[in-house]
């Protein structure tokens, strides 16, 4: 290629931080809603719906992104992994449907209307989240593919290891939301918060570890990668790796330390460090791959003509995205219902 | 017909597209009604403004929310279900699908928070950018989303690569082809239609309800809808009527489909109804104008306008389906132009408010926006066929490697949820169109809730809950 920039490089940089993005973003919000059920009183669960309403649907539009992003710009990867994990991405669709309604008839419902709509804000949250666990443990442990094509079976995402990658992100978001809410709220509410930050911050470093461990099983690829093969362990190539687990430990100190002093911020700081972690051990795992081990990025991509223009758009739509996307979150920041929408 | 995963993908597909629709259709036009009415409230600080301003802004956040979840699943649908489609056809036209989401979707989510939710925050002058922004991120959608389909429709600038996969070689071709201005004036137009009639029928349902009495709300919506229709059926005749020589341009398969007509000949006779036959390759019965069809379509009736036989019979689209959709597309519209000008006479003759009739007509067309809407794309998208891509690409290549049994299921499911979530939003949209802006538009008494907002309203009846 004569071109002085590597569309395609920049264009999979450009994704993983949407989808990264998504992660965190979606992630906390979807965790409220995975800790509705917990909460004691439904004017908590009103102030915990408040802490994310103004920030819910630019949070999600990073999925669409992600989404009309992977069409875009690598659509052989979107052609093979959408009907690969056709029946999780069913599942993730239909449950943020039902989410993304609920914010708004939640708050129309009068007494059953109210109380439907609660159900489905907590079961639609943990169901998407368990659903894009299933979606990435799918996408890790690899897709049949002949002829630039899907060529397995409805079930094959369908194993014990995409079950705990699953159950591990639901965790995961529910700590981020735990997080999120120590952030944002006082009283008796962040109490409750911080009890289910100490709680879910348990579960997470046990899933995280298994997680870990049984993605090297399942995947010799990604173990070589690690230094692990079959016959012994590489430690210098471990060792070279070995800062991305260390800031997943540093990240789950630091939530420990937070929720032990008793800081508002910290805890969901920690976890983000540990989600950064985690998506970079992934990436490590699986470069230049974007159909683990079967089709690169460079093989998925779109012409260079279809990624420039793309670039250009993006150029001047994700900076001015991430801006306002930042002044929202500065212009909703602070505690609810000390500054907030009441006031 | 045995019922495989491309019929099946088909079903859905037609079914989550119709359901999308009726929102971006909506909000297109309720945003920028939204946004006249802040500037008309800042402009002439009139209260009246600002009592609709925050009625209708509930109604958008319904549709808006609607329109946002049904659009994630349209953003999947085209991997899920047609993976050879998006494999195929996105190397050339993905990057239309990206600027819609890039620049449209993220401008409408991002400052649609502070539209709802931010009046207090950010003073009167920024939240009035804030919603015209908003409005303006829908129409940009809209482009972009008529631009990538009315590339489908008659592609240009493009080249096809030895494995098939579409390429683009002009991108100002791709992208301003032919259909494309016709078709999105249109679909905008309807847009307008749609919202201006919901407007009428919810401010004239108020007049009828609460009789005679001083309901500024009710009588400035109903005499601002009124106009708006009135104009708007105007204009969208004119712009239909160049959308069907466009289509008799490009598309001479689909537009004998709409037409019915099956010889290639001059003088074809304008029918206005009929029942076409594609086992009979022929019209079963017809009631027609002889002549009209080319002189309506050409200008003279000297012109030879092809029929459907002049297309192998596998090449030929549904024309009993688009016939019939269009013919009852055009039917609406007249109605509404009806509606319109009905409208403006009893204004005139100082009657607009008080004629009951005329009231009670304004509410029964409420929801032909959306039936207009709906048909104008079966007419659009069925006429298509049976290419997704006219003349290179067939619907049937376009499937994804699925089975049967899983799009049967996810089919079902969106029927369920689809009915679920349709049934809240047109049960709380009514609700609060019983209620009326002049009640429930006015600014919350008591609660120190910023005005606009959707929690204002929540945090009201929270007091009153009962769950658990």
């Amino acid at each position: 290629m004569s071109l002085p920039l590597d569309l395609p490089t920049i264009w999979v940089g450009l994704l993983a931080l949407s989808v990264g993005l998504y992660g965190v973003l979606d992630g906390f919000d979807l965790g409220i809603g995975i800790l509705f059920p917990f909460a004691r009183t439904p004017a908590d669960r009103d102030t915990m719906m408040n802490a994310i309403a103004p920030v819910w649907d630019g949070n999600e539009t990073w999925l669409v992104l992600g989404g009309g992003g992977l069409f875009a710009a690598f659509p052989l990867a979107y052609s093979i992994l959408m009907p690969a994990l056709y029946l999780p991405v069913l599942l993730m669709l239909l449950a943020l449907v039902l989410r993304g309604v609920a914010f708004e008839f939640r708050f129309h419902g009068r007494k059953r209307g109210r109380r439907f709509w609660t159900v489905m804000f907590a079961t639609g949250s943990t169901g998407a989240a368990f659903a894009q666990g299933l979606i990435l443990g799918g996408f890790i442990q690899g897709v049949t593919v002949k002829a630039d094509r899907f060529a397995g079976g409805p079930f094959d995402w369908l194993t014990p290891y995409t079950l705990l990658v699953a159950c591990g992100l639901v965790v995961g978001y529910a700590m981020l939301g735990a997080g999120w809410l120590m952030v944002k709220t006082e009283h008796a509410l962040h109490g409750d918060a911080r009890r289910w930050g100490w709680i879910t911050t348990a579960a997470v470093a046990v899933f995280l570890a298994a997680v870990s461990l049984a993605t090297l099983f399942v995947h010799p690829e990604v173990a070589r990668r690690w230094g692990v093969e079959s016959g012994g362990v590489d430690w210098g190539q471990l060792l070279k790796l070995s800062p991305i687990p260390l800031l997943g430990a540093v990240g789950l100190a630091v939530i420990v330390w937070g929720l032990k002093r008793g800081s508002h911020r910290l805890p969901f700081a920690g976890g983000l460090l540990v989600f950064v972690s985690g998506y970079m051990g992934l990436a490590v795992g699986f470069t230049p791959f974007v159909v683990p081990y079967a089709v690169t990025y460079e093989q998925a991509a779109s012409p260079s003509n279809a990624l420039g223009l793309l670039l250009a758009g993006a150029a001047f739509a994700l900076p001015l995205t991430l801006i306002y996307s930042a002044w929202v979150y500065w212009l909703f920041r602070g505690k609810v219902g000390e500054e907030g929408y009441h006031s | 017909m045995a019922l495989d995963a491309l019929i099946l993908s088909r079903i859905q597909f037609g079914f989550v597209i119709a359901f999308h629709i009726l929102f971006p259709a909506f909000s297109i036009g309720l945003a920028s009604f939204l946004a006249v009415l802040e500037g008309l409230w800042l402009a002439t600080r009139r209260d009246v403004f600002k009592t609709l301003y925050l009625f209708w802004i509930k109604v958008f956040a319904i549709a808006f929310g609607m329109g946002v979840v049904s659009g994630v699943v349209l953003s999947y649908q085209l991997g899920t279900n047609w993976s050879e489609y998006s494999r195929l056809v996105s190397p050339a036209i993905g990057p239309l699908f990206g600027f819609e989401v890039m620049t449209a979707f993220f401008l409408e989510a991002s400052f649609l928070g502070v539209m709802l939710f931010g009046w207090k925050k950010v003073g009167p002058g920024l939240h009035f950018v804030a919603t015209v922004l908003v409005a303006l991120g829908t129409l940009i959608s809209a482009f972009w989303i008529l631009s990538a389909n009315s590339w489908m429709q008659f592609p240009t600038g493009f080249a096809r690569a030895a494995d098939g996969r579409f390429l683009a070689t002009d991108y100002w071709a791709l992208i301003f082809n032919p259909t494309f201005p016709t078709r999105f004036a249109h679909m905008v137009m309807g847009a307008y239609l749609t919202t201006a009639l919901v407007v009428c029928a919810g401010s004239a349902f108020q007049l009828l309800k609460r009789g005679s009495g001083d309901f500024p709300a009710a009588r400035t919506g109903l005499r601002m809808a009124v106009g708006m229709i009135a104009v708007s059926a105007l204009v969208q005749i004119v712009v239909g009527d160049m959308s069907g020589r466009v289509m008799a341009k490009y598309q001479p398969s689909k537009l004998a489909a709409v037409e019915g007509f099956w010889d290639t000949r001059s003088e074809q006779a304008f029918h206005i109804v009929a029942w076409p036959d594609r086992k009979l390759q022929a019209n079963r019965w017809e009631v027609s104008v002889p002549k009209a069809g080319s002189l309506l379509i050409a200008g003279k009736t000297s012109a030879v306008i092809p029929g459907l036989k002049a297309f192998a019979r596998q090449d030929q689209p549904p024309a009993l389906i688009v016939f019939w959709s269009f013919r009852a597309m055009v039917g609406m519209g007249v109605l509404m132009a009806l509606l319109g000008f009905t409208g403006l006479e009893l204004w005139r003759r100082k009657r607009l408010f008080d004629f009951k009739p005329y009231l009670m007509a304004c509410v029964a067309m409420g929801p032909a926006g959306f039936i207009t809407v709906v048909l104008g794309w079966i007419t659009a998208e069925v006429g298509r066929q049976p290419w997704v891509v006219f003349g290179y690409l067939r619907t049937r290549d376009a499937v994804s490697p699925v089975s049967a049994g899983q799009v049967a299921f996810s089919l079902v499911a969106y029927m369920v949820v689809y009915a679920v979530i349709f049934g809240g939003g047109a049960l709380y949209v009514l609700r609060l169109l019983a209620r009326g802006a002049d009640e429930a538009g006015a600014p919350p008494q008591g609660v120190a809730s910023a005005p606009g907002s959707a929690l204002g309203l929540g945090a009201q009846d929270a007091n009153q809950e009962d769950e658990a």
